[in-house]
């Protein structure tokens, strides 16, 4: 009973993590296009990209912290090892996420002139790439099986599993998916202005085939990098994923080739879904590669029960709202959003 | 320094950056929802700029209000990895739910800054409301979190094993319903006199400024009730504190032997070697009475516990006292105001009420800062009261000076731009009072 409640509950923190991804990870992403805008509609695409991102960015990004308030209500142990071991490249991504948000909302209010948006652009684009970085980086250190944990310390100091060209390389993969995504919603953002819906498609192409040397990277260095993964990677259900993941990849590619930007949107997002339910598969059950688990670092059942019971009533109250902020703002002419109602 | 005084002052650090735009975070949503449900009913057009303005300086606000306590969430993690271990199972869940909260509120703030004109202005208002409401459960819910660590309960220790886990019973521990109403009172405090301190001092300059002396009405209105109602609820926590943390009691009042009919001392210099308090101004019997309700009571001195129980007397003293200070100035301003009210019947604009509250517009957030200083340095040196010291609770890390400095620097930063930006929302609000815009509704009659 007990194990199948830590089961469920770890399988919302991964729905949790994909819905992070999908939509503060495209938000990410957006500020990494600010940085790389170029051409002649170089300022409308920045401020497409600012429109599609103000109203929704603070709601998109409580879903990290509610994985990490599931984290420590639910694997305390693994919550209290992993922000041990991991403490640099966390620190990292937090002074990320402040300096995104906070000149994001300083560029909006202090656009008295171009030189003083100019230099809050970059300070928000520069940690719109600096957090994904880090925060791929730190994926990959728990992955990295280099971690040890024994009775309840770390022993493998501060610097195992992170400072590996494996972990830098789910770093790029992380910009890259996260670009890639923001491009791939531009293409339906800017419904209406062909022009600029072509800017973003280019790049959304540009990234997309991007993404394949860099898995292929991230594979091979996981060999060595993350062997648990990696022979994770050779279970059974691996080949269907694996298939899955290489369809929605090239239906996303097609649908943009075609302007079919839909289409697109969906494949993208399927794509970045189906990546991390592998990976998500190919850790279990380890929280912390290889000492710390599900089972090992859960909480008593009271705790799972009662987190499960908030969970299930928190999503009643916060879909209906979740819809009804996505169709204000993201309902386009010939677009429905994804997020249905 | 250490790397324990470190991280000891980083979480201090971040968490008293954190409290301020918290408490405006539930405090200004109240004031655009009270502002914008005036103008539903009374179609006044200045109501709704004033929301729209509000809503400008509170987009800013909120959202360092929410990188700053993402932060705190992960540095309960990196800072004190041992006490998330062991409280993670039992007061997690008052943290899920907060979540939920702060979803509730960054969706309908989302919608309520950008969604004019997308919905009706019933709607729009609506969501101002739900902003307003889930603002002020995200702090209730945190603050059942803290006073869990100051009362812990919901779970037993058999054998080093925690065991009997109830996170309910944690949740509604003794000590959270004094802080939750003191803490929720307190942000409305803070906000009222705030905004009221920004809109007196243009009403000084601008006497005739419709926008401003609407603003500061409505300020002046939720500052006036929330002070009273926050002086009886200090007085219901300082009667909670006497019972369940009685060492915390003794060092705010930096009392050393037990004594009946103990004076309240106000200010002076606690001396921990020779166990006097020097210098202060002591009011007899005000202490029994604040204590217990009784002027003949016995109040507990810190004589009675181990020595390496004590916390910082000295800290925590002036911290009590300032707090109790500020709200005692706050008390004399708003009896004022009431007073001038009552016999005019309109907006009192005495120049020198209007100073004094111009000059009393940081008091409410000092009360707070202060305030949390008395309830954490207070329970030191447990970080879990009675339970978990501080210093076991710490992480093994090293060279915790490298993250303390970039953070107090980013937050320094941070408060620089904001002062700077906030600044001149101020000043553009100021013209706006004299702009044409403003100028025109002059010509509608009243009350339209
Ligand atoms: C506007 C702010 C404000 C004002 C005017 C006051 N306080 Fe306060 N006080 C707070 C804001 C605050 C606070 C920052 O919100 C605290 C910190 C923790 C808490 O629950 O509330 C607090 C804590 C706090 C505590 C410690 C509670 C604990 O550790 O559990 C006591 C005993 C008092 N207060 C008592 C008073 C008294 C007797 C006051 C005046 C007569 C007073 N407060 C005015
Ligand atoms: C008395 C203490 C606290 C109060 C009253 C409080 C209240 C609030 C409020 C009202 C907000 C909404 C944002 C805003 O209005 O600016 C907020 C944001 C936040 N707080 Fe606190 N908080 C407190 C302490 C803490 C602590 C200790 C933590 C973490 C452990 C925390 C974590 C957060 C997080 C993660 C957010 C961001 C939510 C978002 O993205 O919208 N807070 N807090
Ligand atoms: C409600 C949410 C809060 C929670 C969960 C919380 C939790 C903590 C924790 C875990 C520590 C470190 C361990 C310790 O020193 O005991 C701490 C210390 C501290 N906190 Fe809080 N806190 C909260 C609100 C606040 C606020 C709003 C302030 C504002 C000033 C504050 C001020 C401090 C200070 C000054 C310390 C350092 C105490 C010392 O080490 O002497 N806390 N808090």
């Amino acid at each position: 009973m007990t194990t199948s409640l830590e089961l469920i509950i770890a399988a919302i923190m991964v729905i949790a993590l994909m819905l992070y991804a999908l939509l503060a990870g495209a938000d990410f992403g957006g500020g990494m296009w600010d940085l790389l805008a170029f051409g002649p509609r170089t300022r409308q695409q920045r401020e497409a990209i600012a429109d599609a991102i103000a109203p929704v960015w603070e709601a998109n990004h409580v879903w990290l912290i509610l994985v990490i308030v599931m984290l420590f209500t639910a694997f305390p142990r693994a919550f209290a090892m992993i922000m041990t071991a991991l403490h640099i490249p966390i620190t990292v991504v937090l002074v990320g996420i402040v300096l995104r948000g906070s000149a994001f909302v300083f560029r909006k209010y202090d656009a008295q002139d171009d030189a003083t948006h100019r230099r809050w652009s970059l300070l928000f684009s520069i940690s719109s790439f600096l957090t994904p970085l880090f925060l791929g980086i730190t994926l990959g250190g728990l992955a990295s099986g280099t971690i040890r944990v024994e009775h309840g310390v770390v022993t493998s100091g501060f610097f195992a599993g992170w400072t590996t060209p494996f972990a830098f390389a789910c770093g790029l993969f992380a910009q890259g998916l996260f670009a890639f995504l923001a491009a791939a919603y531009m293409t339906v953002e800017t419904n209406g202005d062909r022009l600029l819906q072509a800017d973003f498609r280019w790049r959304a192409l540009f990234s997309g085939l991007s993404l394949a040397p860099a898995a292929a990277l991230v594979f091979g260095l996981a060999r060595h990098g993350a062997p648990q993964i990696f022979a994770g990677l050779t279970d059974w259900w691996a080949p269907g994923l694996l298939i899955a993941t290489s369809v929605a990849a090239v239906t996303a590619l097609v649908a943009l080739w075609f302007w079919r930007f839909q289409l697109a949107r969906i494949a993208a997002a399927a794509q970045v879904m189906l990546i991390l339910a592998g990976w998500a598969l190919a850790q279990y059950p380890a929280l912390l590669v290889p000492d710390i688990t599900l089972q090992n670092s859960g909480a008593p059942e009271v705790t799972l029960r009662l987190l499960l019971n908030t969970l299930i009533v928190g999503a009643l109250v916060l879909f209906p709202a979740l819809g009804y902020l996505f169709v204000i703002f993201k309902r386009s002419s010939d677009a429905k959003p994804f997020i249905k109602t | 320094m250490n790397d324990f005084l470190f991280a000891r002052s980083q979480m201090a650090m971040s968490l008293a950056f954190h409290i301020i735009f918290a408490a405006l975070g539930v405090g200004m949503p109240l004031l655009m929802a009270i502002s914008e449900g005036l103008y539903l009913r009374t179609g006044r057009p200045i109501y709704l700029d004033l929301s729209k303005r509000w809503a400008k300086g509170t987009a800013i606000l909120f959202a360092v209000g929410a990188v700053s306590g993402t932060v705190l969430s992960f540095e309960l993690g990196l800072l004190w990895p041992q006490f998330m271990e062991f409280a993670g199972p039992i007061i997690g869940m008052p943290f899920s739910l907060e979540g939920f909260a702060f979803f509730t509120e960054a969706i309908f703030l989302g919608i309520y800054l950008y969604g004019w004109g997308r919905i009706s202005p019933f709607r729009h208002w609506l969501a101002g409301v739900l902003v307003a409401l889930s603002g002020a459960l995200s702090a209730v819910f945190v603050v059942t979190a803290n006073a869990w660590m100051n009362a812990p309960t919901g779970f037993e220790i058999v054998n080093g094993q925690v065991v009997n886990v109830d996170p309910i019973a944690a949740m509604l521990n003794r000590a959270s319903f004094h802080q939750v109403i003191h803490m929720t009172l307190a942000a409305y405090v803070a906000t009222g006199f705030a905004v009221a301190a920004v809109h007196a001092y243009f009403v000084l300059k601008h006497k005739d400024s419709h926008f401003h002396r609407a603003a500061l009405s409505i300020a002046l209105i939720m500052a006036c009730i929330s002070i009273p109602l926050q002086l009886l609820s200090g007085d219901h926590s300082a009667k909670a504190v006497a019972e369940l943390q009685p060492v915390k009691f003794a060092a705010m009042e930096s009392l050393y032997q037990s004594e009946t009919g103990a004076p309240l001392a106000v200010g002076g210099i606690a001396n921990d070697k020779t166990m006097e308090l020097q210098y202060a101004l002591k009011i007899p019997y005000g202490l029994s009475f604040l204590a217990h309700g009784d002027p003949f009571a016995k109040v507990t001195g810190l004589a009675e516990f181990p020595r390496d129980e004590w916390p910082n007397t000295q800290v925590v003293h002036w911290a009590f006292d300032i707090m109790v200070g500020s709200g005692m100035v706050m008390l004399a301003l708003a009896l004022w105001a009431g007073w001038l009210w009552w016999r005019k019947r309109s907006l009192p604009d005495n120049r020198w009420l209007l100073r004094g509250l111009v000059a009393a517009g940081p008091l409410g957030f000092l009360a707070i800062e202060t305030g949390w200083v008395v309830t954490e340095v207070g329970r030191q040196p447990w970080i879990i009261y009675g339970v978990l010291r501080t210093a076991d609770a710490v992480t093994p890390m090293t060279g915790l000076v490298t993250p303390f400095v970039t953070f107090t620097l980013l937050y320094i930063f941070l408060s620089i731009v904001l002062v700077f930006l906030l600044r001149r929302q101020f000043l553009e609000t100021a013209e706006s009072g004299q702009s044409p815009k403003v100028g025109e509704l002059k010509k509608l009659p009243e009350g339209h």
